[in-house]
């Protein structure tokens, strides 16, 4: 069997075996799983507002997995996803609504670059941690979230507004928001973001796949001592790695800050979309379209999941819950991957 | 004649090829078996089969000429039989006696009883001439020490057929002079040994019978004392093998690589090369004689910019090159074939085509305003694969799926091509057979009749002596002697090897 079938079908198995899992909690507990799923999938696909609100949260998935995703090609754990996007949200706002009379075609891509810059130099501070005292990454993005976190809280309550809980609106001239989209998808909020997150997955697999940069990233990520042989810089490619992951980050913050919201307030706690990247570049292999298409599984998952209760009684908790099996799968895909040669060899015999 | 181990007929088969094709191997009490192939042969899973990591398809194992299945290692230690490992099972933070006892610790109410253990340890390796430390940490500890552990680790656990799985190839010759010795005495006290290795001086020195396989075919068993190494080659590689590597006389130039007054620390900060001076003039190979551990590693790594120098000069072609960065070296006409090629070599998740433009991926007509172009490289990497015989399924296979010498000669065709002043070739053929022996040999004395220099860095004698134009001894850091392969025997270059005239005195002492 072809490595590269093994490969898609791992991850299609584990969503399987997720759903399955999901059915006997569903029975076990007491609730219908047809009509369970049905609720699930038509609050996802039933109806053209939910479409469209499948890909609007479809769009930070999309950027907060490719964010974990090409650090891990370079060996890197970015686990600050989460930090990085909360930056890249502030920033983006803040542009927005600090200039009023700047046109449209200044004005956005202004807020939009600030997203990546800030989200770039979070990651730029463990990236370079790592590559000059060989600090591990993992400790210094978790931190980070935190600081992000409660230093964005503090900049809202007390520089950007006088003590409030929210920022006001960005300016209509940084706005992500479509009223073209929102036409056509019954008034959900879709916005313009889709095509930056969907332009950024082919960036990314045409830097990686195809440029000698990304040669030199992926030759770190698998083996530091050949590439420091080879004559590469190893420090540099750590860095820059980081500082491109946490700049997709910083743009997942800006989908949410210019399109979905418009605002930024106060956060009690993480948004869990940069955590949730991390499942969707696990579940995506890593690689630029494995991303997308997991971001669109979580994304129809969660938002159909909004429909469960109301259509069929199901808590939503439980759909959390299939999403956590899923992971559960992909992670243990040794497992699965155990399965799929014990059962090709029988098959030669 | 009672064999205590019978193999007979082994067919093993993995999906697409047959690993053993009717294998034939019969051990008798109290000999020293050697089982001897080619990389790839079909050794290792000849002895997965014995030691119950694989079933085989067809035939037959006997035991004490009973009829066993062995399913799993267990049974195997069960049975008396004890494998010792190439790369070392050993936790390095855990003692001598800890490894020792692993998974089968001598308990007092359900603590560890470490004084019997070692106590039963220190037994042991005093019954087989196995000196060891019993409280000494693993990381500590030499690797000839190590390989001891090993065999104890066998012992302790009551084998009686010991399979030593290339021992040799991480020794120094004073280790390997010891672990014959052992392995002698292991015979007296009664235990069989199969040696697995492709090092025909070996087998002739102390094995009694050989079993040969070729391409997973058993070639037969014969006595050692009716053959000769050139008729084993020719067994295993199926072909002649010229041994005595051929060469002209060299017709050295100028001075490509001068070393001088060069000193380096190693990672504990501590001194390893001491005011070290070498030239390597163009048209010559320098061999660096040596025992391991003596400042060969780190002062490779100080020319080829690996590492940092703390004095001294490296010149390559007139131009100083130390502490530059390892591209800059590289750029000024410098190839490494490095000492560990999976560390250092390759990208083993890499495509061996990929990995064929590790240095050059940024210049033309690889790479072009930063967008590589596979078209151009994969071609390159399918004319250096033909050219230098890098036996892989495609240009696209994973460096990590190749055999160890299809790995290194696809380094070697790397470095070769990019048509270097100075070629390092550190340890180019461990762990290969005597066929890609060969082979790598004839191309660094190709390089040397194309008028480049070679730096060659070896554990192996025979190979510095064979292949070499002058031979440089390093100890503690330090150049002892240049001397000339011709008018060298090995005992010499060995005492110089070992230091000083103090050593030299002691070992005539104890003759």
């Amino acid at each position: 069997m072809s490595s590269r079938f093994t490969n898609i079908l791992i991850p299609v198995i584990a969503v399987f075996l997720g759903v399955l899992a999901g059915t006997i909690i569903m029975l076990v507990s007491g609730y219908n799983p047809i009509a369970g799923y049905s609720a699930l999938w038509n609050g996802a696909f039933g109806d053209i507002y939910y479409i469209g609100e499948v890909v609007r949260q479809f769009t930070p998935y999309i950027l907060a997995g490719l964010a974990v995703a090409f650090a891990f090609r370079t060996g890197l754990f970015n686990i600050g996803v989460e930090g990085q996007l909360i930056v890249g949200w502030l920033a983006a706002v803040w542009v927005g609504v600090s200039f009023e009379e700047l046109p449209k075609i200044i004005h956005l891509p202004l807020a939009v670059l600030a997203a990546a810059a800030a989200g770039a130099l979070w990651g730029f501070i463990p990236g370079f941690l790592k590559a000059k005292f060989r600090v591990h990454e993992v400790i210094v993005t978790i931190m980070l979230n935190y600081v992000a976190l409660h230093v964005t809280n503090s900049i809202i309550r007390n520089v950007i507004t006088d003590g409030k809980e929210r920022t006001p609106n960005v300016a209509e001239s940084a706005s992500l928001r479509s009223p073209f989209f929102e036409s056509i998808t019954d008034y959900s909020r879709l916005h313009w973001g889709i095509l930056i997150a969907l332009a950024c997955a082919i960036i990314m697999w045409f830097l990686l796949e195809k440029t000698t940069r990304g040669f030199e990233l992926r030759a770190v990520g698998y083996n530091q001592h050949a590439s420091h042989y080879a004559g590469m810089n190893v420090n540099t490619n750590i860095i820059l790695s980081m500082v491109i992951s946490g700049a997709f980050a910083g743009l997942a913050g800006a989908m949410e800050a210019l399109g979905t919201f418009g605002f930024a307030s106060i956060k009690g706690g993480f948004t869990g979309v940069g955590f949730d990247g991390i499942a969707v570049a696990l579940l995506g292999g890593n690689t630029a379209i494995g991303v997308v298409l997991a971001a669109l599984l979580f994304g129809g998952l969660k938002i159909g999941a909004l429909n469960m209760p109301l259509e069929s009684g199901v808590p939503n908790e439980l759909v959390d819950i299939i999403i956590a099996l899923i992971i559960f799968f992909v992670a243990s895909s040794y497992i699965i991957r155990w399965f799929i040669e014990r059962i090709s060899k029988k098959g030669v015999k | 004649m009672e064999y205590v181990i019978e193999m007979l007929n082994i067919r093993k088969e993995f999906p697409g090829i047959v690993a053993n094709d009717n294998i034939t191997l019969q051990l008798e009490k109290g000999e020293i078996h050697a089982l001897l192939g080619e990389n790839g042969a079909g050794k290792s899973t000849l002895m997965n089969v014995l030691f119950g990591l694989y079933q085989p398809e067809q035939g037959e194992i006997k035991v004490k000429g009973k009829p066993v299945k062995i399913t799993d290692p267990n049974i195997a230690n069960d049975l008396g039989i004890g494998m010792v490992h190439q790369h070392f099972m050993l936790v390095d933070t855990f003692t001598v006696t800890e490894n020792i006892i692993l998974g089968k610790e001598t308990t007092k109410s359900g603590v560890i009883d470490i004084k019997t253990a070692e106590k039963d340890v220190r037994e042991i390796s005093e019954r087989y001439g196995l000196k060891v430390d019993p409280s000494a940490k693993i990381s500590d500890i030499s690797v000839g020490m190590q390989q001891r552990v090993e065999i104890l680790k066998t012992l302790y656990r009551g084998a009686e057929i010991l399979i030593f799985d290339e021992p040799t190839a991480v020794l120094t010759p004073q280790e390997i002079k010891e672990l014959i010795q052992i392995m002698k005495t292991l015979i007296k006290e009664g235990k069989s040994i199969i040696l697995i290795t492709h090092k025909l001086k070996e087998i002739m020195e102390v094995c009694d019978r050989v079993t040969v396989i070729r391409k997973g075919k058993g070639i037969g068993t014969v006595s050692v004392s009716e053959t000769n190494p050139n008729e084993l080659a020719s067994l295993m590689v199926g072909r002649e093998v010229v041994f005595s590597t051929e060469k002209t006389e060299a017709s050295p130039k100028q001075e490509v690589l001068q070393i001088s007054g060069l000193k380096v620390k190693d990672s504990r900060g501590v001194e390893a090369v001491r005011g070290l001076d070498l030239d390597v003039r163009a048209g010559e190979i320098v061999g660096i004689a040596g025992v391991d551990g003596n400042g060969q590693s780190e002062l490779i790594e100080a020319i080829t910019g690996l590492r940092k120098t703390s004095a001294g000069t490296v010149k390559l072609n007139g131009k100083e090159i130390q502490n530059l960065s390892p591209r800059k070296i590289t750029n000024s006409g410098l190839a490494h074939i490095p000492q560990d090629r999976h560390k250092h070599g390759l990208v083993l998740d890499f495509p061996i085509g990929e990995n064929m433009v590790l240095q050059t991926y940024n210049e033309r007509p690889f790479s072009k305003n930063g967008i590589l172009n596979f078209k151009n490289i994969y071609n390159k990497a399918r004319t250096l694969i033909k050219e230098f015989d890098v036996r892989t399924p495609s240009e696209y296979t994973l460096a990590r799926s190749l055999s160890g010498g299809n790995q290194q000669k696809a380094i070697i065709a790397r470095e070769v091509d990019r048509d270097p002043d100075i070629l390092i070739a550190a340890q180019p053929t461990r762990g290969l057979d005597v066929g890609a022996i060969e082979f790598i040999h004839k191309r660094l004395i190709e390089q040397r009749d194309n008028g480049k220099g070679v730096l060659l860095i070896s554990f192996e004698l025979d190979e510095i002596m064979n292949v070499s134009d002058r031979i440089a001894v390093i100890y503690e850091g330090e150049i002892v002697a240049v001397v000339d392969p011709k008018q060298t025997t090995e005992q010499q270059l060995g005492l110089l090897m070992a230091g000083s005239g103090r050593k030299e005195a002691e070992e005539k002492a104890n003759v």
